[in-house]
Formats: C-alpha cells, structure tokens, sequence
C-alpha cells in the first residue's frame, strides 16, 4: 500500500472515516435477509460528583440463543472517554473500533485532542452513517461519556438510529433491559453521590435487568465473568477490577437475599 | 529556435543535493538517543506550537528537521499510512521498517523527478519490548535510509554534534541522563540550553500502549537544573 498523499486542496484533514473511503476501503450496507446476527444488549451511565460511571453486561445474544459470554461493550475511547454499545454487536464492535481510531487519529494530526463535545459530534456522524445498515436490522445505539477537562465536569450523551444527539444530565440506559436497568438508577439516583454509590446503583440497574431481561447477563460467579464498570473523573478512565465487582455484587446479593 | 542547454546529470544531482543541503543547513538539528527504557529524541526549537517531534503511532516517533511545510506533510502522512494499515491488519503490523521505507520511496522520488527536492532530514525511531529492541532510520533528502544504532543526528552541524555524543554517550543512559547528553552535544561548548530552547519527547516502554510523550518545559527544566 502506497503512502496516501494528497493536494493541499483535496486533503481529508484529520477525518479517518473519509481517509478510508478516499483509499476505497470504506464499507457499505448489505442486505442480510432473515440471518440471525448476535446482539448486544444493556449499558447504563451516570453522572457522579467527580465524573462519570459506564457499566454494561457481557450477553451477547443471537435470538434465543447465547452467543458469547464475554463480550466487553463499554471500552475506553480515549484517555477521558467511554462509549457502551448496544445492537448488532457486529457493525457495533467495528464502529467502536473506528471511533477510537478516529479521536486517536485526530489527536495525533492535528496535535491535541478534540473536545468532549467534538467528540460526541463525531459519533453521531458514524451512527447516522450506520443509518443504511440499521434498516436492515443492524441497529446500533450507543452511550458516550467523558470528563469535560474544559467545563470540569462529566457528561453523558445518548444517541438514536439516526444519529441524533441527545445529551442527558443525569443517568442514560439504552439495550434491551434498558427499562429496568433504567428504572432502578431513576428510583437510586441522588445528585453529586460519591463514586462508590454510583458504581454501585449502576451495578444494581445492571442486575435488576439481568433478573428480568433474558437478553443481560447478571454477574457469573461460576467463570469469573462480571459486568464491565468503568469511572471517568478528572485523572481519566479507570476501569474496575473483578475483585472489586465481586465484593459490590456480593453486597447486592445479600440485600436481595434478606428481602 | 532556441535549443535548450545540455546539463549533464551529474550537475543536475549535484546542485539538487547543495540545494537541499543548505536549506536543511540552515535549520537547526535534532538529536534522538538510545537509553534503556527507550528512545529520547531532543530537537532545538523555540516554537511552543510548531513541532518537529511527534507522535506517529503506538511505538513510533517521526522527527524532521529543514523546511517545516514539507516535513510536516511528511509526518501526516505517516500518520495516515500507519493508522491505516493498524485498522486493516493489526497495531502489531505496524513497523518503522515499512514506514522508512515508504519515506525513503517518496523522498527519492521527489528528488530525480520534480522541481526542487524536499529541504528536509527525517527520523523514523521505534521501540520494542526489550532494552536493546530498538530502530533509528535517518532518511536524508534524497531518499538515502541509514539504519543508526546508539544515537542519530539530524540537520546543520550534524558532524560536530555527532562527534560531542561519541564522546558523552553510554550504553548505560537513563531518561534524565539521555536528555542530558543530547542538550549538551545539541548545544556545544559555546552555549548552553535551556528547556525554552527545546523541544523533548520521549518513546518509553513504561509508558504503557502509547509509548510517545512530550516531556513539559518544567520537566525539561528539572532534568536539566540536576
């Protein structure tokens, strides 16, 4: 593959989605008919005092069936960022591949990095362009969260099909046990809680959808497979460790146990 | 009808190669040095905005010295083959052989086709995962690669630059002493630098999956001050 240079007034700037059509590697819908693909499912975020808090189950989901157990749906975008990804889990795992390639794209081109709020305009532009692809059943909808450095605070952002931006002050659900996991941090939310309260009202939403949504997958003791929760404050992402999952949902479980 | 004058190649190449010399001669050098968590690349510039050392990809930096517009579209362009190729294959494909390469292929290009040549010196520097696991390609105007090991100099006064970190370089070298030795080779017996003169990144094993970090003017200064 040749180097790609381009005239100065025809050059793509610090944008890798056009870079990659410009080099024809950019990719379009197809229609896959009835095929089952694996999906995935519930995400929350919320804000707290210092930041934010993402958290996801593992479940991916073709139909009835599970189709993996592991599946990592809240990643780091970048140092002050997370996306969590809900839908097909095909289109939706490229998609965060790409956004992460982007802002780290962008970053180094242009020699800092793009606003939280630039950013966030940024994935909306992919959703949209995902538009042809979800009429075909690949809906993807994310969460975009991050710590604002410029605005000191942490900030949520939640997405339609279309690409439509909708920027939420306190906490977001989006996949299929949205509803639950939603209503359990809408009951529990208190503002300006401390992080250990929010990761863990997070990891409740988390549990009441797995306890009534087939799709979530609760915590598995049994392999060692817990939700991912990750904080973003000020220092950055932070992503928890499993012991620490274990002692949170251990505490969940006895509650639930003493009802 | 006017017949055009014979020049014959050897004076084309020839006043191609001054030509690009004495631009580069007139910037001022880079130096990048081996130390054992990896590679501290120190380049004179009083610029805050305008860098001549930056990040290229997880494990490599790119330097260039000369004319600014045209290494700058070089470093771009780095930038974009390397990320590309980490999207379409995997980030451990990415290599700084392959990068020099396509450097030394469009710089040699540039040279025996258009107008003028590029009025620029590059460095292309990687590391690996162990202390002795490193690259340092210096590609000249012309497209020539040279693979350096210990040290490598880039830009006007090279020579003398080069001779002062014979002198002064070890195997031994940390972070702090790295940049050490490259202010002082950088700035010879007459002048002493300070962080403002400077600009100072290092690539750093321990700095995790982005090895590439800008060191601050008051680290800079800390390091310098001891």
């Amino acid at each position: 593959m040749a180097m790609p240079f381009f005239t100065p007034g025809d050059d793509p700037g610090a944008n890798f989605p056009e870079l990659l059509r410009r080099i024809g590697l950019g990719v379009s819908a197809v229609d896959i008919g009835d095929h089952v693909v694996p999906h995935a499912t519930t995400c929350v975020a919320m804000r707290f005092a210092d930041g934010v808090v993402m958290a996801g189950d593992r479940r991916a989901t073709s139909g009835n069936l599970i189709s993996h157990r592991g599946m990592e749906k809240v990643v780091q975008a970048d140092r002050f960022s997370g996306v969590a990804i809900a839908g097909a889990a095909g289109p939706a795992m490229e998609m965060i591949k790409l956004f992460q390639l982007q802002l780290e794209h962008y970053e180094k081109v242009e020699g800092g990095a793009l606003s939280l709020e630039g950013k966030a305009n940024q994935l909306s532009m992919m959703v949209r362009g995902n538009l042809p692809a979800a009429m075909q059943g690949m809906v993807v909808v994310p969460i975009f969260a991050g710590y604002d450095l410029r605005r000191q605070s942490g900030r949520l952002f939640t997405y339609d099909v279309t690409g439509g931006r909708y920027e939420e002050q306190d906490y977001v659900a989006t996949g299929s046990g949205s509803l639950h996991a939603g209503t359990v941090i809408k009951i529990g939310y208190r503002e300006s809680m401390s992080a250990d309260d929010a990761v863990s009202l997070a990891c409740k939403g988390l549990w009441e959808a797995a306890d009534a949504d087939s799709a979530t997958g609760g915590p598995d003791a049994l392999r060692g497979i817990y939700p991912i929760v990750a904080t973003i404050t000020a220092e950055g992402w932070q992503r928890l460790n499993d012991d620490r999952l274990a002692t949170v949902f251990e505490e969940i479980a006895s509650e639930v146990r003493a009802r | 009808m006017t017949m055009p004058y014979y020049v014959a190649p050897e004076q084309v190449m020839k006043d191609r190669a001054d030509y690009a010399r004495k631009g580069i001669a007139r910037g001022r050098a880079m130096v990048a040095v081996r130390y054992a968590d990896g590679v501290a690349l120190v380049a004179e510039n009083p610029s805050n905005t305008l860098r001549k050392i930056s990040e290229i990809y997880d494990r490599i930096a790119f330097a260039g010295v000369g004319k600014y517009n045209e290494f700058d579209q070089l470093r771009v362009a780095g930038v974009r083959a390397a990320d590309l190729k980490g999207y379409q294959y995997s980030r451990d494909d990415v290599d700084a052989r392959g990068l020099a390469n396509q450097y030394a292929q469009i710089l040699g290009q540039v040279f025996t086709h258009e107008m003028k040549p590029m009025e620029v010196e590059i460095l292309v520097a990687e590391v690996g995962y162990g202390s002795d696991d490193y690259q340092l390609f210096h590609i000249l105007y012309d497209g020539t690669v040279m693979d350096e090991r210990r040290y490598s100099v880039l830009g006007g006064d090279a020579e003398a630059i080069a001779g002062r970190l014979n002198e002064s370089y070890t195997d031994e070298l940390v972070q702090a002493d790295a940049v050490k030795v490259a202010t002082a080779a950088l700035g010879g017996t007459e002048r002493t630098l300070g962080a403002d003169d400077l600009e100072v990144a290092v690539l750093a094993r321990s700095n995790g999956r982005r090895c590439f970090r800008r060191l601050t003017d008051a680290e800079v200064a800390q390091i310098l001050g001891a």
